[in-house]
């Protein structure tokens, strides 16, 4: 070369540097100054153990948010979480009660998750079928399976044990928490640090150019509809063993308040974009705000309005931020 | 929606009802359309015009609204020679009407016949204005690439060693082959053909894109057979697609992961990515390739045409190429990056690489090739060595005029 390289930097603007803090930190900013408020007006909001009660009333939407954001990411949804969390919880309880050990009880409803999973990943994928019709097809199927198994809600018959998973604690921690932080914490691994985690962001970034960079799209597309099944299979078992029955009507409408939560942390709905720990953020956001206007004696469904606006809004960020 | 309906968008007749007044809307675009002088029916719908027919009516929209200044960025980029003639004629007019014109393009020719002034730009700084009649082509491109002309394409003795790829009478089943051709270490090979002649076709079968019907393929001697891209990519074949935006970037995503992309299972240790050593070998990537960038953790949809190509181009070189396929792997590049991007190419020949380049820009075709094949109908009608083509004899043969 005989002309001198030069190495551009990149100017930033004042509004662009606005606009990336407010992309990149805007989800921690706003937990933050929504915990300052309730801190301010809420009675009892600001102490260790209401911190613990939200943790823990957050860990099931968290859990299945985990596994929608991997979807998400690749562009996809998963509207059959919910059910999931139906059939997989009514699965175990059955077992335990038929006498089968606990370990393996628990694993069928991780289990269960995984074949739905498997099962929409597969018509996804390889049919080429939207997610969306695909996945609120095993909506209804699966809440169709949890009724078949049992008419009603079932107790967990004896003394099993699965019952700590849902209530037990360590160290004044309680268990579901632990499970989520460990969850998310495997998720950031598999994103951030494995080659299945680049091939996730390429494939929801540009399937095409995915293809030609040698990547199996199907086989990451088919996978992600598994990883979500798991998760949600995993919070069926908290739930069970929350409640310590199998409760055929669980996890109705958990589908959108695990999508809430994916979206509200900053991953985009056209795929490509986003990070586990937003999703996280995303899904305390919401138990802090439903905790604090439980707190401040908030009608329910006065509750329901401010969330519905919430969904709006974080749809409309996402939304605005693409089209830049 | 319909092509009169567009036409209308922003500035809607309406009936004294105040619906829209359907009948002007349509007689106002046949009126606009007559202006612009394309045989389009405005009751089509949009979506169902070529891009090329879509930027015409752009234009006759902006023209119908009397614009003072009408700015044009890069207007022949998707259109035909045909409705690039038809794009100057209008230009002529608008500028006999007294409106002016800034035309952005990267093509020399065009901003020849058309310019009055000329602006250059170099890395987002102006290099100078100049009235045209001062300049000489020459002197222009000299302003974009900050040095001569003469040596804007790159051939150093190349040194031609065995063949590493050899196809037979590939085809799919359809419009393509059969196809023979070989490609040898060292060695450019030139694919030249008309838009439609099957050129892209061809790689992207030769690539395990697209499925093939017939024929075989040997590498280094070795029968071999791809069911996708990640087959070849294994057997040593690379591919920098044409269309960068749609087929090779990922563009939320930096640099870094842009380019180790097609290569990552080389840097998986115990399940987990060595990130430190990618990016080593991306941080090698970055400098031999000269991206300019404000770092490998850029985003790469914020880099100039000329970068992306070069990030593409870096991420088949990362899978250790024996056979790098290149897709008209200049166009929309400005011209300083064009002549980075042949001196790259030619560097490859010299470490044994075999290079097959798809090209539509001719010159270009020329000036790097070691052998040229003319491609007509989805085969080679063909061979040039360097020394033998031509301008002349490339087009005679592509366009079918010369018998072979």
């Amino acid at each position: 070369m005989n002309s001198k390289e030069t190495v551009s930097t990149k100017f930033l603007t004042k509004r662009q540097i606005v606009d990336e803090i407010f992309v990149k930190w805007g989800i921690y900013i706003a937990l933050l100054l929504l915990v300052i408020l309730m801190a301010l007006i809420a009675p009892n909001f600001f102490s260790v153990k209401n911190g613990l009660n939200i943790a823990q009333a957050v860990s099931i939407n968290a859990v299945i948010a985990s596994g929608m954001t991997v979807v998400i990411l690749t562009a996809g949804i998963d509207l059959s979480v919910g059910s999931i969390v139906a059939a997989s919880g009514v699965a175990t309880v059955l077992l335990l009660n038929g006498g089968v050990p606990t370990v393996i009880a628990a694993l069928v409803a991780i289990l269960v998750g995984a074949l739905i999973g498997l099962i929409n990943g597969a018509i996804i994928a390889y049919l080429a079928l939207p997610a969306f019709i695909v996945t609120l097809g095993a909506l209804t199927y699966t809440r169709g399976i949890a009724y078949s198994m049992h008419g009603g809600p079932v107790q967990i018959a004896g003394e099993s044990g699965i019952e700590s998973i849902g209530n037990g604690s360590i160290g004044g921690i309680p268990m579901p928490v632990f499970i989520m932080i460990f969850v998310y914490w495997f998720f950031w691994f598999l994103l951030e640090r494995t080659k299945f985690g680049r091939h996730v962001y390429a494939v929801g970034g540009n399937p095409q150019a995915a293809r030609l960079s040698g990547i199996d799209v199907k086989k990451v597309l088919m996978s992600v509809y598994v990883i979500s099944g798991v998760t949600a299979g995993l919070a069926g078992l908290m739930f069970a063993s929350r409640v310590r029955s199998g409760q055929v009507t669980a996890g109705v409408g958990y589908e959108l308040d695990a999508i809430t939560a994916v979206i509200l942390g900053g991953t985009s709905l056209f795929g490509g974009r986003g990070r586990i720990f937003g999703t996280l953020i995303g899904a305390l956001l919401i138990g802090v705000l439903s905790n604090g206007l439980v707190l401040l004696g908030v009608p329910i469904y006065t509750q329901l309005m401010i969330k519905g606006g919430v969904i709006i809004l974080a749809v409309a960020i996402d939304t605005l931020r693409s089209k830049r | 929606m319909t092509v009169a309906e567009n036409l209308a968008l922003g500035n809607e007749p309406k009936t004294k009802w105040g619906f829209l007044d359907r009948k002007k809307i349509y007689n106002e675009a046949i009126e606009k359309i007559a202006r612009v002088r394309a045989p389009i029916d405005p009751s089509e719908l949009m979506g169902n015009l070529s891009v090329g027919t879509q930027q015409i009516l752009e234009i006759a929209r902006a023209i119908s609204m009397n614009a003072q200044i009408l700015i044009l960025d890069e207007p022949t980029a998707a259109l035909s020679s045909f409705e690039s003639n038809l794009l100057f004629e209008l230009i002529e007019e608008i500028r006999e009407s007294g409106a002016g014109l800034i035309y952005i393009s990267h093509r020399m020719e065009e901003v020849w016949n058309l310019a009055d002034r000329v602006t250059v730009f170099r890395d987002g700084q102006l290099v100078a204005t100049s009235k045209k009649n001062q300049l000489t082509p020459d002197q222009v491109i000299k302003q974009m690439i900050g040095r001569d002309v003469k040596d804007l394409y790159v051939r150093n003795n190349r040194i031609i060693g065995d063949v590493v790829l050899k196809v037979e009478n590939l085809g799919n089943g359809l419009k393509i082959g059969p196809v023979n051709l070989e490609v040898r270490a060292g060695e450019v090979l030139g694919l030249y053909g008309l838009i439609g002649a099957g050129r892209t076709e061809i790689t992207r079968l030769i690539y395990g894109a697209d499925k093939i019907a017939t024929g075989s393929m040997h590498i280094a001697g070795n029968l071999v057979k791809f069911k996708s891209p990640r087959d070849a990519i294994v057997q040593g074949i690379a591919f920098v697609p044409e269309d960068r935006k749609i087929q090779g970037l990922f563009e939320l995503m930096t640099l870094s992961d842009n380019i180790i992309i097609a290569s990552l299972a080389r840097f998986v240790r115990l399940g987990f990515l060595a990130l430190r050593n990618i990016a080593k070998a991306v941080d090698t990537q970055f400098t031999n390739l000269s991206i300019r960038a404000s770092s490998v953790e850029q985003i790469v949809g914020e880099l100039s045409g000329g970068n992306q190509q070069k990030v593409l181009l870096a991420r088949g070189l990362q899978t250790n190429p024996k056979v790098l396929i290149l897709d008209e792997p200049t166009r929309g590049v400005d011209i300083g990056s064009k002549n980075e991007i042949y001196k790259i190419i030619d560097s490859l020949t010299k470490s044994g690489t075999a290079v097959l380049m798809v090209s539509s820009d001719l010159p270009e075709v020329l000036g790097m090739s070691d052998r040229i094949l003319v491609i007509r109908d989805g085969v080679v009608v063909k061979e040039l060595l360097a020394e033998e083509a031509n301008e002349e004899n490339v087009i005679l043969y592509s366009s079918g005029l010369a018998s072979v």
